[in-house]
């Protein structure tokens, strides 16, 4: 690769690119990142060997991609241009992939998709209810393209973007553009992008940085993953263009040491940016200079506020300080520094390309665009879902998500992770979008979205996700510190049987504080699971603290198990596995559980093959 | 700054822009509780409680960090602020040992008055986790209990902001979250200089001083704000007192040279007040045998003693020695006692051992031998070039400065053979061979002059003798300059374009620039460097000697020197002479110079000089050549020695005079940058110790002369009626203002930065100086350069460091630094015994085996009386200041192979 020397040489170099792609050629389209959990690498080995195999070499591309979203259904492929879309594909189906559709142009049924609610195999990717609602702007590159190759990024329009702002615009047009489009900051806050970048380019100083926030510490979160992963070059012509806009000549991208697909991506990304003259001085001969470092993050969830971002990237422990300064004033080593999450900046080149307006038609009157969640939980369609900005959660629920699994009942979804509220089903057509949610007590968040059924109980949520703060605390501020410890305490004593009502007093007046008085997004936020639960579930609550009981059978503690004498076959498979010796009975004797001895573990619930273990 | 209004509680308040709230609302008489913030460090908003409403703001805010803005509505005190502040509060309190029966803190502790305050007997928080840390004791200094931790990080940010060592941070993280060093190493292994200055921050019992636990609580502590007896940085602090001794030293932020700051001998270091070894009563030694004697028998033997050698042999065959440990008051008399009543101006004192070379050299060059700016001043510099001294251990609040300035982005140059901790925080670090400063100074001079970086201006207009200092430079081209000092050629460059290219460029240095026998030489090379850069007389630049003892200064001011009287008054100045004979109320007074300390040693040695009164000095281990000095001391017909301990030299004396320590009188010590400052007696005398210019008052009118003063605020009266330089110094002045002289006049604000609009002595005058080898050079026979000086925890001769528990426990013994090279040719190992001789004698030491000291060179610290580096020092003196070479001389070092006893003093 020669570097560009300017954006007609980078469009020549396009047009040779897009000129050598054949639209008939078939293309084999295999998820090599989320869905190398469940075995992708050895579909893939398998599929190219079979093609090598059968000399197919030459008429038949496999292209490892990124994620496509539905991972509910991984390992999956897509063939093109027929957009067969296979599902939850073993090595051994490959032969039959190679013999039958890509040699035949025959569909292999059973490996295709079946659209639980009405029973019927779907063909085609495209009519797939779990794609067909979904409004890809920032996915849109994520499952189609190579991410590890720029010429993929550069033959579907990639960099057109940053040619634009940096021919046709000035940095001024470049903020007031993104700020038309009503962008907002897609790392939970919601801060509106244009009027960061509008005060990162009033301020006159020699220097400015520009992060990407690749921290994405949700359980359960795994949007910004996904983007850097599948489709690295949206992310970093975001930074581009953003970094031109305000000004920066020095950028920083701080990702999980967690994510090390994303970070050999986005180093084999930032090599061909290098080689082809998009990044270091004079980018596409504009006399404009940027250039970008990674810093790994070290596995502290608080790395992702900001200010602690900024710490961990100058060497330093990573936790919060007071703001302001905001790190527009005062960021890395005192510089103004303009942080903006993965998402947020993932929108940017299809906002140069399309218009702010074309974007700002999209959501609601003060959410714009779209936004991208990670399913996880009591549903189906487990994945990564793209909406437009106001779609009710019923709708993701159901028509994107698939509903809840086993028929069972929607309880609540909880938004924004361990930072998020519990929403009850009342609201299930509530519009997502930033206000609503905080209305209810929930936030936006990065993301995450689980979805809760009716086996879930509501204390033991709360109890997870506190469980989760405290441990992540940074320990600097005592509400943030002391606050969440003590909830868990309390929250564990209820979770046990142990609580009193006039606990909940406290608890409630603990959350509030916390919230009100922390020192940064963490603490202010961590409450919000207890506060929803309390508000929505306090029956729950009660149950667990006057019945001695959790509904949800979920809290150990609480649950008794026993054995029905007529249901029991006497195998003795449950007193052989109960690793505490805490049932009785030899074989050919009818068994039973000594309460005393029981550590609930569940095991013997498990194993009997006669459902006699009763659990109550 | 502009006065902005806004609203404090409903009502319109003023306050300054810039202030943070919780200032605003202090200014306007509204205090908030607050437990992480100290004026002294940068806010962090960490513990919550001093959190308000602002109208407007989501959550509430930490007054700590917010700065207040014009039509700012806050409130202090609302449901919601008191709310918040009280289960913060709890929480804390919900962790926190309820042992205020028996905690260290109880009294001084702000967790405890706060929950006192708000009435928060016990936590609402129920079965709860608590924290179960072990108790630190891994130091002799102070005690970490963390369990009584409420990780408000005064202590991490004190060790980062103030020290500026940053050892401890926070480790863990949630409800484990703790102050911890790195990996829990042990606080000495983390590098710890046990300053305490932590210790001093934290507002709980978490960090307390171990030797005064048990002792007193915070009530029975009656607190003297007085000044560090040690170097002469002019440390203030509270001596916190009970039963008439001295329990424990406290810090406050309201000390103008050192804040909340002090150094391990500051902090840690006073027990030497109250120890049993204390002189407590004369002693008279007839025939070889010492006995206890009253004040009246000592006092009249002394009298007698003295009148008759006087009378015999003449008065300049009485010697003096004053103390730059008294105060100035005691060495005003003193000098007044040998001048007046005695008859001589053989009176000198250990200046002539430290800085006798910045006195004669920078009077040349400047007309004014003293430290230019001050303190706080360095940390304004954008370089800083500090050769020849130690800072960090020698003079550790004046490192502070440097450490922050180098923060603030100055580059920080060290010119010193050893690679010093300094040298951590340094840009560059040249290491020259010790003896050649002269040289490597005209070479930069040379590379300044030779790529035009000088500063003409200044140079043409206020200052003479260019020319010929200038052509003595062109001879010093860095390859030459290479070729004498070791010093890379360019490096050397580039040292010298950083120094040349400042704006603002300070030196500091010490007595690795001036105890040499080209000394003055060494000081007017340095006067050269910041005459050619125009870099005096601004803040942030300067020619800045630091000043060993506490009061070195001022017992210099006082004409504690045998050529002057107070303010660098001429001795051979007749109208000067006439004034104080007036003063004094004598016939005459001694025209001609008197003997300097080492001139009064040869001259004993030879029996000339026949009696000496030897005022709180300990020539026995602080001069060069003791075996000389021994002899010297030995020979004398009468020796009279007033200390607070029995020292190496009191052991010799014919008698002994307890004097006071200074936690027992009042008086005034002038410190390293000329400030003078008071010293405040906190305890009642030891025994039957008597003030030393009581004393010497007291002596005085037994040889029939009348010296009467009520008090030292009377002496200083006297002082400043003869010394236009503390023409305006009184002691009700200096209990409000900061003065460093030249103050001539009770209106005169005193004089912070020297020759700001002209020199001292008119123009600043250039000398040409040329490099010669030191007196003594290695041969065969003594391979190796022996450089000495002083270490952080110990203090000049011991006599008080090693009668404070801590630091004598901390550092024990004497030691030698050698380079791993030469102890891996020697088959040395570290910690190993090892003796090192030179032409004057032998010694004994454990070897530090080590990168600091350069190849070819031994370090020993001169503190230790078993292992006295200067039994091997060589006498020889500088020309003109008659100070001695202590940093070179040639030894040889050889492994001991007998087991030999720690000698403990």
């Amino acid at each position: 690769m020669k570097p560009l020397g300017n954006t007609r040489e980078l469009e020549r170099m396009r047009e040779k690119l897009k000129s050598g792609i054949d639209p008939g050629r078939v293309v084999v389209r295999v998820c090599m990142t989320g869905c190398k959990a469940k075995g992708a690498d050895a579909v893939a080995e398998a599929l190219k060997s079979e093609i090598s195999r059968k000399k197919l070499t030459r008429k038949v591309t496999l292209l490892e991609t990124g994620c496509h979203g539905f991972c509910s259904m991984s390992p999956v492929a897509v063939v093109d241009p027929a957009n067969v879309f296979y599902t939850r594909l073993t090595p051994e189906d490959a032969p039959e992939i190679v013999n039958e559709t890509l040699v035949k142009g025959k569909v292999i049924d059973r490996l295709l998709y079946v659209n639980p609610l009405t029973g019927k195999r779907i063909v085609k990717e495209a009519n797939v209810p779990f794609y067909r609602n979904q409004k890809k702007v920032v996915l849109r590159n994520c499952g189609r393209i190579d991410p590890q190759r720029i010429e993929d990024y550069l033959a579907g329009g990639g960099y057109s973007a940053l040619a634009k702002a940096l021919t046709a615009m000035s940095p001024e047009e470049v903020v007031e553009s993104v700020a038309a489009s009503g962008l907002r900051g897609r790392g939970g806050a919601g801060f509106p992008t244009g009027v960061k970048w509008r005060l990162a380019l009033k301020e006159r100083r020699e220097k400015k940085y520009l992060v990407c926030n690749a921290d994405e510490g949700d359980p359960g979160a795994f949007m910004d993953r996904a983007v850097l992963e599948g489709d690295p070059h949206a992310v970093l012509e975001g930074m581009l263009i953003g970094a031109y806009a305000v000004g920066a000549t020095e950028g920083y991208i701080y990702v999980r040491a967690e994510y090390p697909i994303a970070i050999k991506h986005l180093r084999i990304a930032l090599e061909q940016m290098r080689a082809l003259g998009l990044l270091g001085g004079n980018i596409l001969g504009s006399g404009f200079s940027f250039d970008v470092h990674i810093k790994e993050g070290a596995g502290a969830f608080v790395c992702g506020e900001e200010t602690a971002l900024m710490a961990s990237i100058e060497g330093r422990r990573g936790m919060p300080r007071v703001r302001p300064p905001f790190p527009i004033q005062s960021g890395l080593w005192g510089y103004p520094t303009c942080i903006n999450n993965v998402e947020t900046l993932a929108n940017v080149p299809a906002i140069m390309t399309k218009g702010h307006r074309w974007y700002a038609a999209m959501g609601t009157e003060k959410s714009k665009g779209t936004k991208i969640f990670a399913l996880a939980g009591m549903i189906n369609n487990t994945g990564l879902v793209e909406v437009p900005m106001g779609i009710t959660l019923r709708r993701i629920i159901f028509d994107v998500g698939g509903g809840i699994p086993d028929g069972k009942k929607f309880k609540a979804a909880l938004t924004g992770g361990p930072s998020g509220g519990c929403i009850p089903a009342k609201f299930l057509d509530l519009p997502i979008d930033y206000e609503s949610l905080a209305q209810v007590g929930a936030i936006m968040g990065s993301g995450g979205l689980i979805i809760m059924d009716e086996t879930t109980c509501m204390v033991d949520i709360a109890k997870y996700f506190m469980t989760f703060t405290q441990s992540e605390s940074c320990g600097k501020c005592v509400p943030c510190r002391m606050g969440t410890k003590r909830m868990l305490e309390m929250l564990t004593r209820v979770s046990e049987g142990k609580g009193e009502m006039k606990d909940l007093g406290l608890l409630e007046e603990t959350a509030e504080t916390v919230k009100d008085s922390s020192l940064c997004g963490l603490g202010q936020t961590a409450p919000n699971p207890v506060i929803t639960t309390l508000r929505y579930f306090r029956d729950e609550y009660a149950t667990h603290i006057e019945k001695k009981k959790c509904p949800a059978l979920k809290c150990r503690s609480l649950l008794t198990y026993t054995i029905d004498p007529q249901l029991c076959r006497k195998c003795h498979l449950c007193a052989e596995s109960c690793p505490a010796e805490a049932i009785a009975g030899r074989k050919k004797e009818i068994h039973q559980v000594i309460e005393a001895k029981c550590t609930k573990c569940g095991t013997c619930y498990t194993v009997c093959p006669f459902d006699a273990v009763v659990l109550s | 700054m502009p006065e902005i209004t806004f609203y404090l509680n409903g009502k319109r308040a003023a306050a300054r822009e810039g202030m943070t709230i919780l200032e605003a609302a202090k200014a306007n008489g509204v205090a908030i509780p607050h437990l992480c913030h100290a004026g002294y460090l940068e806010p962090t908003g960490a513990c919550r409680v001093c959190v308000v409403e602002v109208e407007g703001a989501r959550a509430l805010m930490p007054s700590c960090t917010v700065k207040v803005a014009p039509d700012m509505k806050v409130k202090t005190g609302t449901k919601r602020v008191m709310r918040a502040r009280r289960l913060v509060l709890d929480l804390l309190l919900s962790a926190h040992p309820l042992d205020c029966l028996t905690c260290e803190g109880a009294g001084r502790c702000k967790f405890q008055r706060y929950c006192y305050e708000t009435g928060l007997k016990e936590t609402r928080f129920k079965d709860v986790q608590k924290y179960e840390y072990p108790i630190y004791r891994d130091n002799a200094f102070y005690v970490r209990d963390y369990n009584k931790c409420i990780l408000c990080g005064r202590c991490v940010r004190t060790c980062a902001e103030v020290q500026g060592d940053g050892i401890i941070d926070f480790a863990h993280r949630g409800f484990a979250t703790m102050v911890s060093t790195p990996l829990n190493c042990t606080m000495e292994e983390a590098g710890c200089v046990f300053c305490g200055n932590c210790v001093a921050s934290c507002p709980t019992g978490a960090l307390v001083e171990k030797d005064a636990i048990g002792v007193a609580r915070e009530w029975e502590l009656k607190k003297v704000t007085t000044t560090c007896p040690y170097c002469g940085c002019g440390c203030q602090f509270d001596l916190n007192v009970k039963d008439n001794a001295v329990v424990k030293v406290s810090s406050s932020k309201k000390a103008p040279v050192n804040g909340i700051a002090l150094c391990v001998k500051g902090r840690f270091g006073h027990g030497f007040i109250n120890n049993p070894e204390r002189l407590t009563e004369p002693m008279i030694r007839k025939n070889g045998k010492s006995r206890k004697a009253s004040w009246d028998e000592a006092m009249e033997l002394v009298a007698e003693r003295l009148t008759e050698i006087k009378g015999k042999s003449g008065a300049d065959c009485v010697g003096g020695l004053a103390s730059a440990k008294c105060t100035n008051e005691e060495n005003y008399v003193f000098q007044k006692f040998m001048r007046a009543v005695i008859g001589t101006n053989n009176v000198d004192h250990c200046a002539r051992l430290c800085h006798a070379s910045t006195v004669a050299g920078l009077a040349l060059a400047f007309g004014s031998g003293a430290m230019t700016n001050s303190i706080e001043d360095i940390a304004e510099a954008e370089v800083i070039l500090a050769t020849g001294t130690n800072t960090t251990e020698t003079h550790p609040i004046v490192a502070l400065s440097v450490k922050r300035a180098v923060r603030n982005g100055a580059k920080l140059i060290v010119v010193d053979p050893r690679r010093i901790p300094l040298c951590d925080f340094a840009a560059m670090h040249l290491r020259q061979k010790p003896g050649t400063d002269v040289a490597w100074l005209n070479g930069f001079m040379n590379v300044i002059i030779e790529e035009d970086l000088w500063d003409r201006e200044f140079v043409e207009g206020r200052c003479e003798g260019f020319e010929e200092a200038a052509a003595a430079a062109k001879k010093y081209a860095p390859e030459r300059v290479e070729k004498i000092t070791g010093i890379p050629a360019e490096e050397l460059r580039a040292a010298a374009r950083l120094y040349a290219g400042a704006e603002r460029a300070a030196i500091l240095y010490s007595m690795g620039v001036t105890q040499h026998t080209s000394g003055t030489d060494n000081v007017l090379a340095v006067a050269n460097l910041a005459m050619l850069t125009g870099n005096i007389g601004r803040r942030g630049t300067g020619v800045n000697p630091l000043r060993g003892q506490n009061n070195v200064q001022g017992a210099c001011d006082m004409g504690a020197l045998p050529n002057v009287f107070t303010g660098y008054q001429k001795v051979t100045d007749d109208s000067v002479r006439r004034k104080f004979a007036r003063a004094w109320n004598v016939k005459r007074l001694p025209p001609s110079p008197g003997l300097t300390v080492v001139e009064m040693m040869n001259a004993a040695a030879a029996g000339s000089l026949k009696a000496m009164y030897i005022m709180g000095e300990n020539p026995m281990i602080s001069d060069p050549d003791i075996n000389h000095v021994r002899e010297a001391l030995k020979n004398l017909e009468f020796l009279v020695v007033q200390d607070i301990f029995p020292s190496e030299t009191a052991a010799m004396a014919d008698v002994v005079l307890p004097a006071v320590s200074f936690a027992e009188k009042d008086g005034t010590f002038t410190n390293t940058e000329r400030r003078v400052q008071r010293v405040r007696k906190a305890i009642e005398p030891v025994g039957e110790c008597r003030q030393d210019w009581e004393i010497t008052a007291d002596l005085a009118g037994r040889m029939g002369y009348r010296m009467k003063y009520a008090d030292p605020a009377a002496i200083m009266r006297e002082i400043a009626s003869l010394t236009p330089s503390y023409g305006g110094v009184d002691y009700r002045r200096i209990e409000k203002e900061n003065i460093s002289w030249p103050c001539p006049d009770k209106k005169h604000p005193g004089t912070p930065i020297l020759h700001a609009d002209g020199f001292t002595r008119g123009k600043g005058k250039f000398h040409a100086v040329e490099h010669r080898d030191p007196d003594e050079t290695t041969d065969a026979e003594y391979p190796l350069i022996l450089t000495t000086g002083r270490m952080l925890y110990h203090y000049h001769t011991c006599t008080m460091t090693r009668r404070s528990k801590p630091i004598d426990e901390h550092v024990p013994e004497a030691y030698l630094e050698v380079n791993v090279s030469d102890a891996a040719r020697l088959g040395i190992v570290n910690g190993a015994f090892c003796r090192v001789a030179s032409r004057r004698g032998e010694i004994r030491a454990k070897a530090h085996v080590s990168d600091v000291p350069p190849a070819g060179t031994v370090f020993i610290p001169f503190h230790f009386a078993e292992a006295a580096a200067n039994e091997l020092t060589n006498a020889a003196l500088d020309p003109v200041a008659k100070i001695p070479e202590y940093k070179v001389c040639a030894v040889r070092l050889a492994p001991y192979a007998e087991k030999a006893e720690t000698v403990k003093y």
